[in-house]
């Protein structure tokens, strides 16, 4: 992997980046430790490892929420290792790079519908008509399958998977171009789970988004991706081509990660 | 309409219910006392000094011949007005921030919660009391030295709700929805507990109900010839003679109102009433609660949409 400067025909780009938790009395934890991986425009990257490996951690720097220790992230090209200092860059960056989250049951204001949540981005981000946001409501309701009712019920009278999709319905009204998916699947049931990935790569399939999926669940990432990246406290242990990491992992590491899934082989929705 | 009243009584309960009617009363009659009150609260007749019920004066006359009923009814104005001004000030120091400590969090917070505590561990009373000793007697220095006290009791319970939003992750996708710290903060944290802090508003006007009805009975509060139920409460000059009814009927009205406002705040703010207004035998909780349930337990998947 090359570590050469901005290359806009890569959707993600981060280069090793760190992140050190300082705890009670100075106690250090590294989360994340000189990781550097790319996500090609339209391409679709899974970040696997166990608990505490580091995964959510990096979502969580890549969407702004957490500072990174060291390192760079730049998406599209654009810069996003500090924290956006303006409104306008705030929302440059959001139209850029979304997430979904993994608890659909708190990922939701408990007081907004649906079509309430998703009307409320389209107005921040602006720049379209009262008539095309309509429109363009309507338009997402209907991409994340959502019933008109379900659209208006609060998130209290949803299931977990209906919500999830109410996320998903709010992570694109931006349009982004780079969607990161912190184990969406998750907090589902089984069967659950296989409808909103056949959703997801359906969007995919749509509209060329980029996918950035953390899991830890390999059956979910061989689905969805394209590349993958293992990682075990914090560091990279094998990169690379999903099939080729997930049939023959090199290390044994990623052997032993493949191994502790009940059924080997198993995938989802085929 | 009628379905808004009915859910609405149905989550109030029967005692909420009540007490949201009594006070509902109480306020429309101070609203309306010029027009109600059968006379002049400050017209006195001596002849009819410490006279018991009559047709003349429903509640009997004080002891320079007052209509009490009269009294009662502008006293309520004086009387509700203070702890409204003392909950308005508090709300509008203690909400921002508290919202500020809770989502900023580290030192901000700790500096916050601090200076809450040191105003927490004065009394109220005291402070008006000293207030009053340095800018003289009246309502405005009490409700000034109460308006400070009672930012605490208002501002802790927000900065406690308001930190369990901060934390869910529903706010961390507004976040990077790129929403700023204001919008999110008022358009969706304060609106998610807005129960909790009607509630514990309402709990406080009670309390500066009484604070201030105990200032002015002690005369630091409102003046004498104000009708005001503290001020009625402190005829000394009644009970020495016996006539127990001018103290009685104010006395009774504080108690009821300070009551309704703390069984009604603990209802809208989803506690339980007190235990010794709940009927034993009822086990059935129909309690819904009101503030935004951060961490619901798992529910079953039904039928999704179409795609699948």
């Amino acid at each position: 992997m090359s570590t050469a400067g901005t290359d806009t025909a890569q959707a993600v780009e981060v280069r090793e980046l760190t992140k050190v938790f300082k705890g009670a009395r100075g106690v250090r934890h590294q989360a994340v430790a000189d990781v550097s991986f790319d996500v090609p425009v339209g391409g679709s990257l899974g970040i696997v490892g166990e608990s505490g490996s580091g995964k959510t951690t990096i979502a969580r720097m890549l969407v702004g929420l957490e500072r990174p220790t060291s390192g760079r992230i730049a998406v599209l090209g654009r810069d996003r290792s500090r924290p956006a200092r303006r409104g306008v860059e705030r929302g440059a960056r959001a139209r850029e790079l979304q997430i979904v989250f993994q608890d659909p049951y708190t990922s939701l204001d408990p007081r907004q519908s649906a079509r309430a949540a998703v009307a409320e981005v389209l107005r921040h981000h602006g720049g379209l008509t009262a008539e095309q946001r309509a429109k363009r409501l309507d338009e997402l309701v209907d991409q994340v399958g959502l019933t008109e009712r379900q659209a208006l019920a609060r998130p209290r009278d949803l299931s977990g998977g209906q919500r999830q999709r109410v996320a998903i319905a709010r992570a694109l009204a931006a349009r982004p171009r780079v969607l990161v998916l912190d184990e969406a699947v998750s907090a589902l049931d089984v069967s659950i789970q296989a409808q909103i990935l056949n959703l997801l790569a359906d969007i995919r399939a749509e509209t060329g988004l980029t996918y950035l999926l953390i899991s830890h669940d390999l059956a979910v990432v061989r689905q969805l991706c394209d590349t993958v990246l293992v990682l075990r406290g914090g560091r990279v242990v094998e990169q690379g081509d999903c099939a080729r990491v997930l049939d023959a992992p090199a290390e044994e590491y990623t052997r032993a990660l493949r191994e502790a899934v009940p059924v080997p082989g198993w995938t989802v929705g085929v | 309409m009628r379905e808004k009243l009915r859910t609405t009584t149905g989550r109030l309960g029967l005692a909420g219910t009540a007490s949201a009617v009594f006070l509902l009363v109480v306020l429309l009659i101070a609203l309306a006392a010029p027009l109600l009150a059968p006379a002049d609260p400050n017209r006195q007749s001596l002849l009819d000094a410490y006279t018991g019920p009559s047709a003349a004066h429903l509640l009997g006359a004080d002891g320079i011949g007052r209509d009490i009923l009269s009294r009662l009814m502008f006293g309520a104005r004086t009387s509700l007005l203070g702890p409204a001004l003392v909950v308005g000030v508090s709300l509008l120091v203690g909400i921002p921030l508290a919202l500020l400590a809770s989502w900023y969090g580290g030192w901000v917070d700790a500096v916050v919660a601090r200076v809450f505590d040191l105003i927490y561990a004065l009394p109220g009373l005291l402070l008006a009391v000293l207030t009053v000793a340095l800018f003289g007697p009246g309502l405005t220095p009490a409700v000034a030295a109460l308006s400070i006290a009672y930012v605490p009791f208002l501002a802790r319970i927000v900065r406690a709700a308001a930190r369990q939003q901060r934390v869910s992750p529903y706010v961390d996708a507004l976040s990077v929805q790129g929403f700023g710290v204001l919008r999110i903060s008022v358009g969706h944290v304060l609106r998610n507990i807005a129960p909790t802090v009607v509630g514990q508003a309402a709990i406080a006007f009670g309390y500066a109900l009484l604070d201030l009805a105990s200032l002015s009975y002690l005369g630091l509060a409102v003046q004498a010839p104000t009708p005001d139920w503290g001020v009625m409460v402190s005829d000394t000059d009644a009970l020495l003679k016996g006539y127990w009814l001018p103290v009685i009927a104010p006395g009774v009205l504080i108690v009821l109102t300070v009551l309704a406002l703390t069984v009604l705040g603990a209802r809208i703010s989803g506690e339980k009433p007190p235990r010794y207004l709940r009927r034993a035998k009822r086990t059935g909780d129909r309690r819904v609660p009101n503030t935004a349930p951060v961490g619901t337990p798992n529910q079953k998947e039904t039928t999704v949409g179409a795609v699948g």
